[in-house]
């Protein structure tokens, strides 16, 4: 009847304790079920996410003061380049494909992804390209020829780039690795694709599928479309830097703008398929703690779709200054502000969602509630930088820094730190600790809005980007060390999250199945599942079949 | 809720017959689609840059338009279906007839091309670094030809295994998939062929 | 820290300009008037929306939190959606949106096509030339060349209004005078253009904007705005070669045999170089290096005797000159008013 997979179930697994160490290792190396692959990918996210954080906050404390020497303006350039360059390629995206690995085949009741040995792969290609990249701290030279790891901001301008302005390979490094990565991502997206379309339980119709998948869908999308003309450009780059092609090189005729449009058309959509896992933990965790359905499920998949689109055609509102027509210009404003409307949209819909609910403010809510503010917030500070003629002000200056982080860190990390304590004891089988868990979250609040916040005021005050050092009399000063004060409180509160981490592995109280009570088919297996997820395929008659079977006189599927 | 039992619906109350696409079909759907993003950034910029060149040589003094290597790519893509019929209908001999005509009409295009930059390069002095139509020229033709060699990879794979006698009549949804890989290189050879050689001369 | 706190005592801005705070909420020309109107709306619309929307938020978490003593069981009424409050929700943003579109386009077309009036004699056309870590300034008009610091007339009414071209000789810089007006960027092989129409006179202090490699952030520039008759005499000392002191003629001969020209211009001399920026008339700019450091005697020797201590990365090499020839050099510097 089916078309869907049916692996042939296996031998039961020997007890860990049967393994020997090798045979431990060689279970995680090799293997190719979805769940391992997914934790692999979050584990790696986690551990260059601290490595990155440390970097952020050395910027943070060359900066506390005017005419700082905490480190030489070499050392500075690179640090922003490689923490930019990290916390995109090496934390976001990793978490893209860890979130969509591990929990797609569970939702829609799957036995794993479409290609597990594509997902293999895509991984471990991954990991080999963020080495690659920081192997450049001992191969590779920069800009002036002495240090190592790129130093040409993560988005690498041309002619910046070119063999005359970066000499030595570090930039080398940058393209490489980001492009030897990128092909893990793609693999992913494909997968994704294949899986969500070909690997449905019977009965889970597209509009039956959980928002999480319906949201990494339109992702895997973004990616597949958005990352080639990245992957592309890199080409070109390489293709100048030794083979003397002439495609950014001025003196020849090249257009380093041409750089620009392709990094764009990239850079935008990426940031996009960085924020998606979040917007699709909000729309698993708000319900189930309003113990509400999502609020206009149909509208939230079409908004979702209409990002996966509309945000393929802002991209030149990150050149408003490059001196564009002002037909362009006005174009380039008038979609970026279209593109904030479905976002909006979603972000009404959770608070419908929470309305009329019984909200339990368990640390996952904790955390999508902060979401809420803050990227309100972030996102009307983008309609500011849409607008292009207060753009041309803001623009490069520290706003645009403030705004993105707010997207970013109020947004993604915030989105990501919900999910992770949402879904570790699935993953685990144990409950996260809900004190150190509080105190993480608001150590959290606290430090991140201290961090950011002041640095709207700093770009109001005329302070650009990556600047590794100012002037005293500017103005900047006082901003500058509230900033750095909240940096250092969010090290802190990442100091409980990895202690509730740690504690929580090895003592936490046992989660069962279904800990909070929720609807989507990944709870309805052990905690954590077996290897092949489920004994029998399940069969669906709505888009919450655990709603259905804990409510036999009241199923979702009477109502839709 | 421990040992949640979920009552499956018997599969006579399910309105329609639980069918989905295939995967590999879904797989290589999308792949062509991710690669035909990655041609059309390289096409955007020889188009970009048509006529931008500071210095000679200019396609118009040095391109010949490859009339003979375009048909033989193109009959490829008739002969590789053709080859894709009889292995359905498992007629394998005939199915080995289209598919060597297939890998020589391949080998001829990229012997032509080979050819043709040989020529560009040791006699027309036209290398990816002399100028603008040279980065864009070699970068687009040279994307395409990698991709023809990647397929003839493959191509000669099939075929190996088949003369030595693997049953390549059990693996014809994979050699579809090469197939529609091959046809995907011959579309975008219509799209780089008009864009080089008619509308960049 | 303690040091940077103590060189912070004594350290100010060299040659401190009024407009050292570049509030863009202060703008003092129209670029950046109209930049600031746009901002103004786009502040009012989106604080309004925070307001509204971050009210409505926080109420719904306050009022449907779970009550103690509430029984867990109990779930709350299953509400799946509404089509109509959807339609409300999406047409609302949209006229905003198309409100904001509207005034933008106006703004946009404004600033960027605004085209300087014809009469060469009443515009300032400024051709800025953007390099690592400095900015070469021209008037092609006066036949001057200088860096670092552009002198414009103040605007009266729709005289005297400066226009700027902007080039660049390597990587990627920008312009950005936050009172002045808005950034535009200073790109290679490709010609931008600006404006300026200061209507009061004042020293204003700006930063490249777009990075451009180590001493991005050491790369400084002032706009002096100055009544048209002190911008005529400015201009016209510029005009003339270089001041040729007898008293510093060894200094100058030594000037002229060491490698200095290769990348200096002094003009009137041998030194024709372009690589660097033009000494000519270096003693009527306020500061050295771009901003770094004030234009003094001491700091001028300083400077030349090792410039990458000031600004560690520039293009400048230590000149390993010996004091006495220090003394002679900076001497001769010192008369090129």
């Amino acid at each position: 009847m089916a078309t869907t997979i049916d692996y042939p179930l296996p031998k039961p697994a020997a007890s860990p304790a049967e393994f020997s160490f090798s045979q431990a290792l060689w279970k995680w190396v090799a293997t190719v079920d979805h769940k391992r692959l997914g934790i692999l990918y979050i584990a790696t996210a986690l551990i260059f996410f601290l490595i990155s954080g440390l970097m952020a906050l050395t910027m943070r404390w060359q900066l506390i003061f005017p005419l700082n020497h905490l480190v030489e303006p070499d050392t500075y350039d690179r640090l922003f380049t490689m923490h930019g360059t990290t916390m995109v390629f090496f934390v976001g995206m990793p978490i893209v494909a860890g979130l969509s690995n591990y929990l797609i085949p569970l939702m829609i009741g799957a036995r794993d992804m479409a290609f597990p040995r594509l997902n293999a792969f895509g991984y471990w290609i991954f990991l080999f390209g963020a080495c690659l990249l920081y192997f450049s701290y001992i191969g590779g030279s920069g800009l002036q020829g002495v240090g190592s790891a790129p130093d040409v901001g993560w988005f690498a301008y041309a002619p910046l780039t070119a063999r005359a302005f970066s000499r030595g390979a570090s930039t080398d490094y940058w393209a490489l690795g980001i492009l030897v990565s990128g092909i893990g991502s793609l693999a992913t997206a494909i997968n994704v694709i294949a899986t969500c379309i070909c690997l449905r339980c019977p009965g889970m119709t597209l509009s039956r599928m959980p928002m999480f998948v319906w949201v990494m869908l339109v992702d895997a999308w973004l990616i597949l479309v958005a990352l080639p003309p990245l992957s592309a450009a890199q080409i070109m780059l390489l293709l100048d830097r030794h083979l003397g092609a002439n495609f950014f090189n001025t003196q020849m005729g090249g257009s380093a703008v041409l750089w620009q449009h392709l990094f764009w058309i990239f850079g935008h959509p990426e940031v996009y398929i960085l924020i998606f896992p979040a917007f699709a933990t909000l729309s698993e965790v708000i319900p189930v703690f309003s113990r509400k359905p999502l609020f206009g499920k149909p509208a939230m998949a079409g908004a979702i779709v209409a990002i996966g689109f509309i945000s393929l055609g802002v991209w030149a509102h990150h050149m408003f200054a490059i001196g564009m027509t002002a037909w362009a210009n006005t174009f380039f404003a008038a979609a970026s502000m279209l593109v904030g409307i479905p976002t909006g949209i979603k972000i009404f819909n959770w608070t419908a969602t929470m309305y009329g609910g019984k909200i339990r403010f368990s640390v996952p809510m904790l955390f999508c509630c902060a979401f809420l503010l803050q990227f309100l917030l972030a996102g009307l500070t983008g309609i500011m930088l849409g607008v292009a003629p207060f753009d041309w002000q803001l623009h490069d200056s520290y706003f645009v820094v403030a705004h993105f982080h707010y997207t970013l860190v109020g947004g993604f990390v915030f989105g990501f730190f919900a999910a992770f304590y949402y879904w570790f004891p699935k993953v685990t089988g144990k409950m996260m600790d809900e004190t150190l868990g509080k105190w993480h979250f608001w150590l959290m609040v606290i430090g991140f809005n201290l961090t950011f916040l002041p640095q709207h005021f700093l770009g109001f005050l005329g302070m650009p980007r990556r600047i590794y050092t100012y002037w005293p009399g500017r103005g900047w000063e006082f901003w500058n060390l509230i900033s750095t004060v909240g940096a250092s409180i969010q090290f802190f509160a990442i100091l409980f999250f990895l202690v509730n981490i740690i504690k929580s592995s090895i003592s936490g109280e046992p989660a069962g199945d279904d800990p909070w009570d929720a609807w989507t088919l990944e709870w309805a297996t052990p905690s954590p599942p077996p290897e092949y997820n489920f004994e029998k395929l399940p069969v669906v008659r709505s888009g919450r079949p655990l709603w259905d079977l804990k409510h036999p006189q009241d199923p979702d599927w009477k109502y839709q | 809720m421990a040992g949640i039992e979920l009552v499956p619906i018997p599969a006579e109350e399910m309105e329609q017959e639980w069918k989905l696409p295939d995967r590999g079909t879904v797989g290589v759907i999308f792949f062509i689609v991710m690669e035909s993003v990655i041609f059309l950034v390289f096409v955007m910029a020889y188009l970009i840059y048509i006529g931008k060149s500071l210095t000679g040589p200019y396609p118009k003094d040095v391109l010949h338009t490859p009339i003979a290597a375009t048909i033989c790519l193109w009959s490829s893509s008739l002969t590789v279906a053709l080859a894709e019929k009889a292995l359905e209908k498992e007629r394998l001999g005939l199915f080995k007839l289209w598919w060597i005509a297939t890998i020589c009409l391949g080998l001829e295009f990229l012997t032509a091309t080979g050819l043709e930059w040989k020529e560009l390069i040791y006699e027309d002095h036209l290398t990816i670094a002399t100028n603008l139509f040279g980065t864009t020229f070699y970068s687009l033709v040279g994307l395409h030809a990698s991709h023809v060699c990647v397929g003839m990879l493959f191509l000669l794979i099939v075929l190996g295994v088949t003369l030595l006698g693997f049953p390549i009549q059990t693996q014809l949804r994979r050699v579809k998939f090469l197939s529609w890989y091959w046809h995907f290189v011959d579309a975008v050879w219509v799209v780089v062929f008009t864009v080089v050689y008619v509308v960049g001369k | 820290m303690w040091e940077a706190l103590a060189f912070l005592l004594q350290v100010q801005i060299p040659g401190a300009p009024e407009h050292r705070v570049a509030d863009i909420f202060k703008p003092l020309a129209s670029p950046a008037a109209s930049e600031l109107n746009m901002a103004k709306l786009t502040l009012a619309i989106t604080g309004a929306i925070f307001v509204v929307v971050g009210a409505l938020i926080v109420y719904t978490m306050w009022r449907y939190r779970r009550k103690p003593g509430e029984r867990e069981f109990e779930e709350p009424p299953q509400v799946y959606g509404s089509n109509q409050i959807e339609l409300a929700w999406t047409v609302l943003p949209v006229l905003i949106v198309f409100v904001l579109i509207g005034v933008s386009a106006r703004i946009i077309r404004g600033v960027e096509n605004a085209s300087p009036p014809p009469a060469p004699n009443v515009t300032l056309h400024v051709t800025l030339i953007g390099h690592q870590w400095w900015w070469e300034v021209r008037y092609p008009a006066f036949g001057v060349v200088t860096a670092n610091e552009i002198h414009v007339p103040v605007t009266h009414g729709s005289n005297y209004v400066t226009y700027f071209r902007l080039e660049s000789a390597d990587v990627i810089h920008s312009l950005w005078v936050p009172q002045l007006a808005g950034k535009t960027d200073l790109i290679p092989n490709r010609e931008n253009s600006t404006w300026i129409d200061p209507p009061q006179p004042g020293i204003y202090l700006g930063n490249c904007a777009e990075y451009c490699g180590t001493q991005h952030a050491n790369m400084l520039l002032r706009v002096v705005a100055q009544e048209p008759a002190d911008f005529q005499r400015w201009a016209a000392n510029e005009a003339r070669p270089a001041v040729n002191d007898p008293s510093a003629r060894s200094g100058r001969a030594l000037f002229e045999s060491l490698s200095c020209i290769n990348c200096h211009a002094v003009r009137g001399t041998r030194a024709q170089a372009n690589f660097g920026p033009d000494l000519t008339h270096l003693m009527t700019r306020q500061t050295l290096g771009a901003g770094v450091l004030a234009n003094t005697p001491e700091n001028l020797r300083n400077w030349i005797n090792d410039p990458q201590r000031y600004k560690p990365g520039c293009l400048m090499p230590a000149m390993k000159l010996t004091d006495q020839e220090l003394n002679q050099i900076v001497a001769y510097l010192e008369t090129l008013k």
